[in-house]
């Protein structure tokens, strides 16, 4: 009997300890960046106001972007460096639409009606140039961006105008030629799908505030959770320890929510774009049903290993050029929802760091480049965000020198993509090192 | 079938930009643009990036690929100036340093620095046999994003460096203070009516050609080139397959590194920040066009490549100009399309896996 | 069993750009009947499964003639897809296999149940649903066919090799229209008591009325389970043989037996030097030619062979003493310890090695054909360098005598000494090859495969030319080789390597009963 115990007390304690350090560091970018962002966060001496407001329209203005990057992680491909291809279609509409004075959210439907085709086209294109680079899709992506940046330059800069008619004052240079470096578009798409308003002012009772918003998000997550544990077989259930770690942290931004909202905070004035949070939903939704569709599936075949999945008869080249028609149709609208959040753009460079930062705050939120899911783009995307806000504040409070905090967010990105791309190749290495030896038993 | 393999043998793509570039010295003649001046600055533009191209040689024949983290030989050199200027600072009082000992001095500084980054950089690049060229674009990214703080945080005291106010080194360190500006550019340099030969420019990169050309042919040379032809044969043949690897990528570096020094003396200025960033696509680009592939390259093709590629550059600008105003733009742009599409045409060469 | 069969291949023969690899080939197989196919190497077993699979190979090549009958109806099979449809079904050698699935969804690769859902009603049928619970009901309903305990939600990352391969067969009997079944080579992975499992399963298979084709070297397995046994060799059927009318040293001998007129060395006596290559306990970790210990000894002056079946491990073992692969145990040149792991001790310590993969290792392709001849000398023993200090030069003059002095007496047919190896002929390539290792003026040469991929002409100038190196300057020589009678026409003894270790030394004129045995992995009977 004694012996028994002891056997289970051993066989469960460094278990125990074993998961928790397999937890640690499978999660250890995400960790290092919760502490980062907090530690950045206390230092800007940033008011809770201006934070939380911030971070409410960076996400919402940036979320969609970084779930467009999940479906080609999907299929094997890796980063999906063109979705800067994707938001410049998304630019090239948007200056049409504005040109012809469409505004307001029938603006907005117009754009996405107009762009998804023109998406498609260019993710049939460049899913085509990776089928021919395969193995190299990341770099030939990147490269491709810096392609059509020449392009769309050369019909943005010197073709609109001149051979491409268009004679907008608003929109074009003052010597005719090239649409001007900025485009406003105050009065036109600007907080187009943003309903019911970002900000305060307007007491309507669909302009949910920021702790309502969160109340309400965890409520509904709690009781899908709970719903999904009743519901789901046994072996797919949540263990014990992850199901009450999860609900702690709901309770708690439940509990911080009513706080909120009993106080007088300035946080209650912080108002979330619904419609746009919404859209942002129904993205994952979709995402998350589509992982569960035929086309999903054959996704994650051809993602795995390729010759398999031709073996069984897989067409691997469609199934690619369809995850990356998909990636680059969703960039586009989320460049859409984006750029009308914003309001302002710059013609030739809001597109440029798209990829840029889409790819590190998914990597961030402890995606690989094999592995990605939604709750790795939306935890990134907060967390990416977070440091982006706090860092310039931080950077001034201890060296004095907003820029630093600038060049510091900046390497940041940079340098997440290239730890992350190292780990995965090294680990590709000895992989397959280790699959050349054939695990035949020894006789 | 001959003609076929004639086709094969010269490559469209190449053929089409020899063709854009001769159409454009030819429009540039019928246009009676200032020709001297186009020569002159094409040729300085190709002495200056001559060694830069040259870099990406030993990288392509060691089996690393083009080296798109050449950035990092270039930051090795810019801080090997860097050095050079502040300890003449510092030593004002005592000695004064001709230019030419200077010139030296920071290649001298720049090459320990090249040294180790490139062991280390090597020693990772063998690491990730397979996707080299994604992870050093992002090597190089992330370096020149953390060599922004660095430069912010250097303590380095030179006047002629630091921002009158604030902190850090500036954006450009001029080199005209100690003479060290178009140095090499006015070494020798012969004036035939209007055009200027920079003779010192371009002997220099010559002389770096020629190094590198002894050095293929050296015992260690042949096993590089055997190592990154066919690793298999390599092992084989006993040569160390990652030993070679690191030898060619300390070997880009170092290129970077000078190659960078002899830059920044005919441009003027040493470039930090955000000035290395883009310039490896220039120098892949270069050699791409020059006839290398991923995995096949020789002098030649940087020679080649250099005088297309920055020839097209220089010449574009006036040619566009010259038709209208408005279309100023156009050489920036050419070479946006001209630089990504050759490198985008290499990667769907090498056929991926 | 039923009158009629369901598999009748009549008159196939196919060749490959003028090399014909079968001939005639008949078979007839009856629903559950296990047909085994035996046959060395090259024999033509792939062929015949890729010509019943519709494999584009053989439609890229031109097709094949004779014809094929399922179920008593002539069939044309143009694609795996096609040969899916007429329910034929193949357990790979290799596992198809992908690793975070779970063993149910590697079951149903590709053949996924679906519902239809409201978005694939509007959006094509690419988005329906997966149904789960249909493809675990189906998934568990294949394994209990298999009698195997097998967790079906399992990920695959991290089964037992043996599990992996009945999940293989557990996705080809969850295809509804099976009917023919073909096993390649099933048990080469699996441990004995995995492969008894195998076997019991295959024969409940059969039972099941489906018709069971099964490819192995194992002549053991083959007369446990199968009915009916057809030999194959040089693309011909030699023999087929009801199991009862038949044993093992039958088949072994019809699977061997003499394809191409030789003359055996016997009639050189070896007189037999001191021992120049020791090797003991040898193990090679190479991926599909393991070595498991192999104890040899090579005397100097003689041409020793190693012969074997492909996959038992012949291959590894000069890859091994060269430092290719990993390799452990003991390995002595003239009675001093080698290093091993090296690849440079192993050049410096006079082996010369021409490889097997002569195009993948052998050569650098795109060099001249001077540069290959010289490279090895060059980077193994630093010759062909002028050297001032810690810099050299290659001594061009050096290399282009060395090379033309080959060319000339091997007769390399080349326009000249700066050709790129690339545009030569496999013969001409083989003989730059051994001009490298010549070269190299090497104490012991190994060779391996050195046919391999070369017109019948220059097979005989390589093999003649490695017969004289040996009798005019008695240079050592290991010939690692597939083609037995190869190997009996030039070798004064010849090791068989099964299953990675030595099965036994023969002389070239030994019986072929008894290389059919050793080969196969049984012993030799004392008399037989």
């Amino acid at each position: 009997m004694q012996s028994k115990t002891t056997v289970l007390r051993e066989s469960f304690v460094p278990r125990s300890i074993e998961s928790i350090k397999q937890f640690l560091v499978s999660n250890m970018v995400t960790i290092m960046f919760v502490i980062l962002s907090v530690l950045g966060y206390k230092v800007s001496g940033m008011t809770p106001f201006l934070f939380f407001m911030d971070i409410t329209a960076r996400i919402s203005r940036n979320a969609f972007l970084v779930l467009a990057l999940i479906i080609p992680v999907m299929a094997g491909m890796g980063l999906n460096f063109s979705i800067v291809l994707g938001a410049m279609a998304a630019q090239a509409v948007v200056i049409f639409v504005t040109h012809w004075g469409i505004g307001g959210l029938p603006g907005i439907v117009l754009a996405v009606a107009l762009v998804t085709p023109l998406a498609a086209l260019l993710g049939f294109l460049t899913g085509t140039l990776f089928n021919r680079t395969k193995g190299q899709e990341m770099i030939a992506g990147l490269i491709l961006g810096y392609f059509a940046q020449g392009v769309y330059e050369l019909i943005f800069l010197q073709l609109v105008g001149s051979l491409i008619p268009m004679s907008n004052p608003r929109l074009i240079m003052g010597s005719g030629v090239g649409v001007r470096t900025t485009i406003d578009l105050t009065g036109g798409l600007k907080y187009g799908l943003d309903w019911p308003g970002q900000y305060w002012g307007n007491d309507l009772l669909l302009r949910p505030t920021l702790p309502w918003t969160a109340l309400g998000l965890s409520v509904l997550l709690a009781l899908v959770l709970l719903a999904y544990q009743l519901r789901a077989e046994k072996r797919k259930r949540w263990s014990i320890p992850r199901m009450v770690a999860s609900m702690v942290g709901i309770v708690v931004i439940a509990a911080w929510s009513i706080v909120q909202i009993r106080s007088n905070s300035q946080i209650n004035w912080i108002r979330v774009p619904l419609l746009t949070w919404l859209v942002i939903g129904a993205a994952c939704v979709g995402l998350h049903f589509f992982s569960k569709t035929k086309l999903g599936q054959d996704m994650r075949s051809v993602g795995q290993n390729r010759h398999v999945a031709a073996v069984a008869g897989i067409d691997v080249n469609r199934v690619r050029i369809k995850a990356i028609i998909l990636s680059m149709v969703m960039a586009a609208w989320g460049h859409i929802i984006f750029l009308q959040n914003l309001g302002t753009f710059s013609t030739y460079g809001s597109h440029e760091q798209v990829g840029l930062y889409s790819a590190a705050a998914l990597l961030i939120g402890g995606a690989t480049v094999a592995k990605a899911s939604i709750k790795h783009a939306v935890l990134g995307t907060i967390l990416f965000h977070t440091l982006f806000i706090v860092a310039p504040a931080a950077g001034r409070q201890l060296f004095g020198d907003a820029q630093i905090g600038e060049y510091f967010r900046v390497f940041v990105a940079y340098g997440v993509i290239g730890i992350t791309l190292a780990m995965h190749a090294w680990k590709h290495v000895l992989q397959s090192r280790s699959d050349a030896k054939p695990s035949g038993t020894e006789h | 079938m001959a003609f076929n393999s004639f086709l094969k043998r010269i490559d469209l793509a190449r053929l089409i930009i020899a063709a854009f570039f001769v159409f454009l010295c030819i429009t540039a003649v019928a246009l009676r643009l200032n020709l001297a001046e186009l020569i002159t600055s094409s040729l300085s533009r190709i002495g200056m990036w001559s060694v830069l191209v040259l870099a990406m040689l030993p990288a392509i024949v060691s089996g690393i690929g083009p080296n798109f983290g050449v950035s990092l030989g270039i930051i090795c050199g810019l801080l090997g100036g860097l050095t050079a200027l502040e300890l003449a600072y510092r030593l004002d009082e005592i000695v004064q340093f001709s230019p030419g000992i200077l010139f030296l001095m920071a290649i001298l500084f720049s090459l320990p620095f090249a040294l180790l980054v490139g062991v280390g950089y090597g020693w990772l690049l063998n690491r990730v046999k397979g996707s080299e060229m994604m992870i050093a674009t992002y090597v190089g990214f992330s370096i020149v994003s953390i060599m922004k703080l660095a430069w912010v945080f250097l303590p380095f005291t030179n006047p002629e460096m630091a921002w009158p106010i604030g902190r850090g080194v500036r954006v450009q360190v001029a080199l005209g203070n100690r003479g060290l500006a178009q140095l090499l550019n006015n070494f020798l340099a012969i004036r035939i009516g209007e055009v200027v030969i920079p003779t010192g420019l371009l002997l220099s990169g010559a002389l770096c050609a020629l190094l590198v050309w002894f050095f293929m042919r050296s015992q260690t040379g042949m096993a590089m080139a055997a190592a990154g032809s066919n690793p298999r044969f390599a092992q084989a043949a006993g040569i160390s397959v990652d030993r070679q690897r690191i030898i060619g990528t300390v070997l880009s570096t170092v290129l970077g590194a000078v190659g960078i020094l002899i830059y920044s003396q005919s441009y003027g200025f040493l470039q930090l920040y955000e000035g290395p960033m883009f310039m490896p696509f220039v120098a892949v680009a270069a050699i791409l066009i020059g006839g290398a592939s991923v995995s096949k390259a020789n002098i030649t093709h940087v020679v080649v490549g250099t005088i297309l590629f920055l020839g097209i550059q220089v010449v574009a600008v006036p040619v566009a100009n010259a038709f209208t105003a408005d279309w100023s733009s156009m050489g920036e742009i050419s070479r946006k399309i001209i630089q990504n599409g050759v490198i985008l045409y290499a990667l769907t060469q090498a056929g991926g896996e | 069993m039923g009158a009629a069969p369901i598999l009748r291949m009549r008159g196939i023969s196919k060749s490959f750009h003028g090399t014909q690899v079968l001939h005639d080939v008949n078979l007839e197989i009856m629903p559950g009947e296990i047909h085994g196919i035996v046959g060395e190497n090259g024999a033509g077993k792939s062929t015949l499964m890729n010509i019943l699979f519709g494999m584009d190979v053989i439609h890229s090549t031109g097709g094949y003639e004779g014809s094929l009958e399922i179920a008593g109806k002539p069939v044309d099979i143009k694609s795996p897809l096609q040969a899916m449809e007429h329910g034929i079904g193949m357990v790979h050698q290799e596992f198809m296999l992908l690793p975070s699935y779970s063993v149910a969804e590697n079951i149903k690769l590709n053949r996924e149940v679906l519902k239809p859902n409201l978005v694939s009603r509007l959006f094509g049928s690419g988005l329906q649903s997966l149904d789960y619970e249909r493809m675990y009901r189906d998934a568990r309903r294949a394994l209990g066919r298999l009698n195997v305990g097998i967790d079906e939600f399992a990920p695959i990352a991290g089964l037992p090799v043996g599990y992996m391969q009945f999940t293989e067969i557990a996705r080809e009997l969850d295809k509804e229209n099976l009917r023919i079944l073909v096993f390649d080579e099933p048990t080469a992975v699996l441990g004995e008591s995995e492969a008894a499992h195998l076997l019991k399963a295959i024969q409940e298979i059969a039972a099941e009325g489906i018709a069971v084709l099964f490819i192995t070297h194992r002549l053991s397995e083959i007369m446990e389970v199968c009915h009916n046994i057809t030999v194959l060799r040089d693309g011909r059927v030699v023999a087929t043989r009801k199991k009862n009318e038949t044993n093992v040293l039958e088949l072994a001998e019809l699977m061997v037996g003499r394809s191409m007129q030789f003359n055996t060395n016997s009639k050189r006596q070896v007189q037999r030097g001191k021992p120049i290559l020791e090797v003991k306990d040898f193990k090679v970790d190479m991926p599909g030619e393991q070595v498991r210990s192999v104890d040899l000894t090579v005397y100097q002056g003689e041409i020793l062979g190693i012969g074997g079946l492909a996959g038992q491990g012949k291959i590894g073992i000069a890859n091994g003493i060269m430092g290719l692969f990993p390799a452990s145990g003991e390995v002595k040149i003239n009675g001093e310890p080698l290093e091993l792991n090296n690849s440079q001790a192993a050049i410096a310590a006079g082996l010369a090695f021409v490889s097997e993969d002569r195009r993948g290792v052998g050569l650098l392709l795109d060099a001249s054909i001077e540069l290959n001849i010289a490279s090895g000398a060059m980077f193994g023993h630093g010759k062909f360098l002028k050297t001032w200090g810690p810099f050299s030069q290659t001594d061009r003059r050096a290399i282009r005598e060395n090379a033309l002095k080959y060319i000339k007496q091997l007769g390399v047919r080349c326009t000249g000494p700066t050709q790129k190896v690339r545009q030569l002929s496999g013969g001409n390539q083989q003989k730059v090859c051994i001009a490298r290792a010549l070269t190299m003026n090497p104490k012991i040469l190994l060779v391996s495969e050195p046919t391999r991929g070369i017109d019948v002409g220059a097979k005989q100038v390589v093999l003649d030319l490695l017969r004289e190196l040996n009798e005019e300057l008695g240079m050592t020589i290991v010939v690692t080789s597939s083609e037995l009678a190869e190997l009996r026409s030039i070798c004064s003894r010849i090791a068989i390597i099964t299953d990675g270790q030595v099965a036994g030394i023969l002389r070239p004129d030994d019986s072929d009963v008894n290389f059919g045995l050793l080969m196969a992995g049984q012993p030799i009977e004392k008399g037989a």
